[in-house]
């Protein structure tokens, strides 16, 4: 447990050398926010609620949205698809630590340390500007703090699923960039899921997207109450198990056909 | 003369080394497809819920969209400078551009040309005859070089702010993260100008010009008088900004000392 503590600690001391690289983000950050900021309030058009939103709840969702986003987003899929592309896997795959679990650790490191210098800065700079409103209730914070923590998970699950399925492929870049892109649709990073035509709904019942960025936005914004908190929740706890199976079937398979390049 | 025949040299090379690796090209079409089908998909979901966006029909701003896509797949395809600090000047290979004798921008653009991204360009075509024809707009015999004129005006536009941006390494070889946050400012052009505040859109007409790629040309085809001013500056814009990258080029190389090996 303790090399893994300090695996999370040295990314976020990595990180923290690169600093200057963050300042610039929470500006990308606040200007995307702004951007779709503008796009809903002429959407909404003096409407008082859509979809059971109202203007205020849709403006706090889209800037926890993209902070949140800050912290549960990780590169670790290119970073595997890179190690086996250079060799590296090898001498890692021979260390004493699991090394799917390393580059988890690695990717927490990194959200912790975006959480505490992009999106709790970011927020601040967009809460100047932007009418935000922020739940009083602590079990809203409390229900939100648990789901953000499964959103990282579950975009950590699928992030270690496409870069092991560079085992197979060797060149999967097309196939990472076309993985983000169905994730910031389908996750409700720019359409909550409940804007979506009803077929539609019905079918991402069946995909684990939703948890990564529509269920934590809606608890903090209370569009969520009471039992849709708690079903919400459990989809996502539901998705985090169900998706090691397919991570450790592939795993295994891949480990057996590693071929290093000029290892 | 002498430059049309090195482009066409250039191009030859290109297609020799792309079609190589065919099964990357075909991964990569697929990929830019996705990412503006996912635009696509986001505008198609709210006009569910809305008809009008500020007064914009559904189709007139997938017709906005589909002409923003085709000056940006121009750009895309002939000034591929992001990684410009690192692979020239971080790398030294600016020193071996300059030992040419010619013009050292031509050089770098056409070394890192990726014709392939012309492809998105074929799909906004295909947006903007979908949104048109439901849209009855009626053309003339001359909206076809207006339209050309258009699209080079909004890639020059593009080329302008990248490339000037691009210039910053010959002063500071800092690696800055300027141009994602660029890239994420231009994104405001696909949509109407007049959804946002007043600093925005003077930002996007007079500083940032993003407006001139998509929603102010595209306006003279949707047959919006109020913007007919805006967008037949459009080609003007895009010389004044691509004439300001050139010379900021010029005095960054004459700064340029090479990283030293």
């Amino acid at each position: 447990m303790d090399k893994y503590l300090e695996m999370i600690r040295i990314r976020f001391l990595m990180m923290l050398a690169y600093r200057t690289n963050y300042y610039t983000g929470i500006l990308i950050y606040a200007i995307n926010i702004a951007a779709y900021y503008f796009l809903w309030l002429a959407i909404y058009g003096g409407k008082q609620t859509m979809q059971g939103m109202s203007m205020e709840q849709m403006t706090t969702y889209v800037a926890i949205s993209w902070m949140a986003r800050a912290f549960y987003f990780n590169n670790i899929d290119r970073e595997i698809a890179m190690e086996i592309r250079e060799g590296n896997v090898a001498t890692e795959l021979i260390r004493p630590y699991s090394y799917l679990g390393m580059k988890t650790m690695q990717g927490l490191g990194e959200g912790i340390f975006r959480l505490l210098f992009l999106s709790l800065p970011g927020l601040f700079l967009v809460a100047l500007f932007l009418p935000l409103r922020f739940p009083t209730d602590a079990h809203t914070w409390i229900f939100f703090i648990l789901s953000i923590a499964l959103s990282f998970v579950i975009n950590s699950e699928l992030n270690l699923l496409a870069g092991i399925v560079t085992f197979f492929t060797l060149n999967n870049e097309g196939l990472l960039r076309a993985k983000r892109f169905v994730i910031d649709l389908f996750s409700g990073l720019i359409l909550p899921i409940s804007f979506y035509p009803d077929w539609a709904q019905a079918v991402m019942k069946y995909f684990p997207f939703q948890g990564i960025s529509y269920i934590p936005s809606m608890i903090v914004t209370e569009s969520f109450q009471g039992q849709a908190i708690i079903d919400g929740l459990l989809f996502q706890f539901v998705w985090c198990a169900l998706l090691i199976i397919p991570i450790r079937l592939l795993w295994r398979a891949a480990k057996k056909r590693l071929v290093v390049q000029g290892g | 003369m002498f430059y049309v025949s090195v482009f066409f040299q250039y191009m030859a090379q290109y297609m020799k080394t792309k079609l190589q690796y065919r099964a990357d090209l075909l991964v990569e079409f697929v990929s830019d497809f996705m990412s503006q089908a996912a635009n696509l998909v986001f505008l198609l979901v709210v006009f569910g819920h809305t008809s009008l966006l500020h007064g914009w029909t559904r189709d007139e701003i997938l017709f906005i969209y589909g002409f923003f896509l085709v000056p940006y797949a121009v750009f895309g395809a002939f000034f591929n400078i992001w990684d410009f600090n690192e692979r020239y000047i971080v790398r030294g290979e600016m020193d071996r551009v300059l030992t040419r004798p010619v013009h050292s921008l031509f050089q770098v653009i056409l070394e890192r040309m990726e014709l392939e991204s012309l492809l998105g360009g074929v799909t906004g075509m295909i947006i903007m005859a979908y949104a048109g024809a439901r849209l009855h707009l009626s053309l003339h015999w001359y909206d076809i070089f207006l339209f050309i004129l258009f699209v080079l005006g909004g890639a020059l536009i593009y080329a302008g702010v990248f490339v000037s941006l691009a210039t910053i390494s010959f002063w500071s070889d800092a690696r800055t993260s300027i141009m994602p946050m660029m890239y994420n400012i231009s994104n405001y052009g696909r949509y109407p100008i007049d959804i946002y505040h007043r600093v925005v859109r003077y930002i996007l007409t007079w500083i940032l010009p993003f407006a001139f790629v998509g929603v102010y040309p595209a306006s003279y085809f949707l047959g919006k008088k109020e913007w007919y001013g805006y967008a037949f500056l459009t080609p003007i814009m895009g010389i004044i900004f691509f004439a300001i990258a050139v010379c900021l080029w010029n005095a960054g190389v004459k700064r340029y000392r090479g990283a030293g090996n």
